[in-house]
């Protein structure tokens, strides 16, 4: 009988949709595995609440644990706690700047309380993937997915993308 | 998977399973939240404070939805979805749990197949939609709106659902904590690129700042409601599941004060649009607009309720 540490061995590997570079373990989304006899329990996170790839990789947890001999999957859903890009692996960082995308800074705890308003926030250096230069600059908040920004290298003229702080 | 075709992901891997044709096919089952009902809360009130939570925030995804393919330039296409999305996925879980607490408040004849969610968002009237006027008003890009509106709406909007969802995370519900904790990240984002884009339009072009002033001159008339409390509303707050609205003024006024400050613009001397009989969107009476966006939003869910892939 399958055990529990091939279930996760096959969740961890299982690739993000949108970011396939890396796996659901690299982005910090899978929160639980369990087995009971043939059937595996799966905890994910969103990354942002609407994120439409939580379906596809509902899907594909439920693909891949099916052919690792699981016939029963169920993929639950944990809103709490929030996610965060803090939970992006060291691995995964490394992946994602060898793909051509500029991994997010480690924000650590946040305070409670109102969050204050930044009409100027802080030059931020997001080093360009490609040439390594410091000087770029934000082209939009919101990229092709809720979870990265477009900008752009002044060194290189290169355009890449960038997975923001949350 | 096959990610090339959206239709594949929709139909494989699914069996005998049928899915509606208008749902995500899953429910969010929040795993890992408490589910008991908070000591002292009435589960109609928790149900009717979930919708209005909910219905600001689908209304105002519909709203922005709207802009895709038409905003000013492409990367704010992307943005106004983007933002949209977040916005929706807020009131995912928030209709569930109204669902979960109060079964009888799912609308009357609506085919089981159908989560809760989407009973909630495609099958009630307008009547039953507790959402501020705010958010439902045209502020294009039809003829009656200009994008300056829709970021005046957006400005006023995230502030106030910010430092309301900032309250909520220590909300008695679990639930609503998990929302709010996960929802402040998000609408931090919404609010700064709203501030922006007012900075931007308000000390621009002579043109620029015309617009955005007549902008906030449409969206201000509908800032008083925010801060209502609803008898709801307060009810929830004594038992620490809500947050009294009435107290978020001081906080979301310094804010948009801030943000017109530095953009040359004066907070607009307009008369509020007032309630009608006492009533206004938190309790289900709305503007004309409404009942045009529901028809657009429900329309095919209706009209082919069985629909299933």
């Amino acid at each position: 009988m399958p055990g529990v540490e091939l279930a996760r061995r096959v969740a961890e590997g299982v690739p993000d949709p949108e970011l396939p570079v890396l796996t659901l373990a690299d982005l910090g989304v899978l929160r639980d595995v369990r087995v009971t006899g043939h059937r595996a329990v799966v905890t994910v996170t969103p990354t942002y609440s609407g994120c439409p790839a939580l379906d596809a990789i509902r899907d594909d947890l439920r693909a891949r644990l099916r052919e690792a001999g699981f016939p029963e999957v169920e993929v639950r859903t944990a809103l709490h706690p929030a996610w965060t890009t803090d939970w992006i692996s060291d691995a995964g960082r490394r992946k994602l700047a060898e793909a051509g995308i500029a991994p997010p800074d480690r924000l650590g705890p946040r305070p409670a309380g109102p969050v204050p308003l930044r009409l100027d926030p802080p030059a931020r250096t997001v080093r360009c993937p490609r040439c390594g230069s410091p000087d770029t600059v934000e082209l939009s908040h919101f990229g092709a997915t809720a979870c990265r920004a477009l900008r752009r290298c002044t060194a290189c003229a290169e355009p890449f993308e960038h997975v923001k702080e949350i | 998977m096959a990610f090339d075709n959206a239709y594949e992901s929709l139909t494989e891997e699914h069996g005998e399973e049928t899915r509606w044709a208008y749902g995500t096919g899953f429910a969010d089952t929040m795993a890992g939240v408490a589910h008991a009902l908070p000591a002292g809360a009435d589960p109609a009130d928790l149900f009717a404070y979930c919708l209005m939570l909910g219905d600001d925030a689908l209304v105002l995804a519909q709203r922005l939805a709207e802009w895709c393919s038409r905003a000013p330039e492409l990367e704010e296409d992307v943005a106004l979805a983007n933002i949209g999305l977040d916005l929706l996925g807020q009131a995912r879980p928030l209709y569930t749990r109204a669902g979960e607490v109060y079964p009888a408040g799912r609308p009357a004849g609506v085919p089981r197949h159908v989560p809760d969610e989407d009973a909630l968002a495609y099958f009630r009237d307008e009547h039953a939609f507790r959402n501020v006027r705010l958010v439902e008003i045209d502020c294009g890009p039809g003829p009656g709106g200009d994008f300056a509106a829709t970021i005046a709406r957006l400005l006023v909007f995230s502030s106030w659902r910010l430092a309301l969802l900032s309250r909520l995370t220590s909300s008695t519900d679990p639930v609503l904590a998990a929302v709010a904790a996960k929802g402040v990240k998000e609408l931090a984002y919404h609010r700064d690129h709203a501030a922006q884009w007012t900075l931007r339009l308000g000390d621009g072009t002579e043109e620029s700042h015309r617009r955005m002033v007549a902008g906030l001159a449409t969206v201000w008339p509908l800032l008083d409601e925010l801060f209502i409390a609803h008898p709801v509303e307060l009810r929830l707050a004594e038992t620490g599941v809500a947050a009294d609205p009435s107290a978020l003024e001081s906080e979301v006024d310094e804010v948009l004060d801030q943000v017109l400050a530095r953009a040359g613009l004066d907070r607009p001397e307009v008369r509020p649009l007032a309630p009608v009989g006492g009533r206004a969107g938190r309790d289900g009476v709305h503007t004309e607009a409404m009942g045009y966006l529901l028809a657009e939003m429900q329309y095919l869910a209706r009209s082919q309720p069985e629909a299933v892939w």
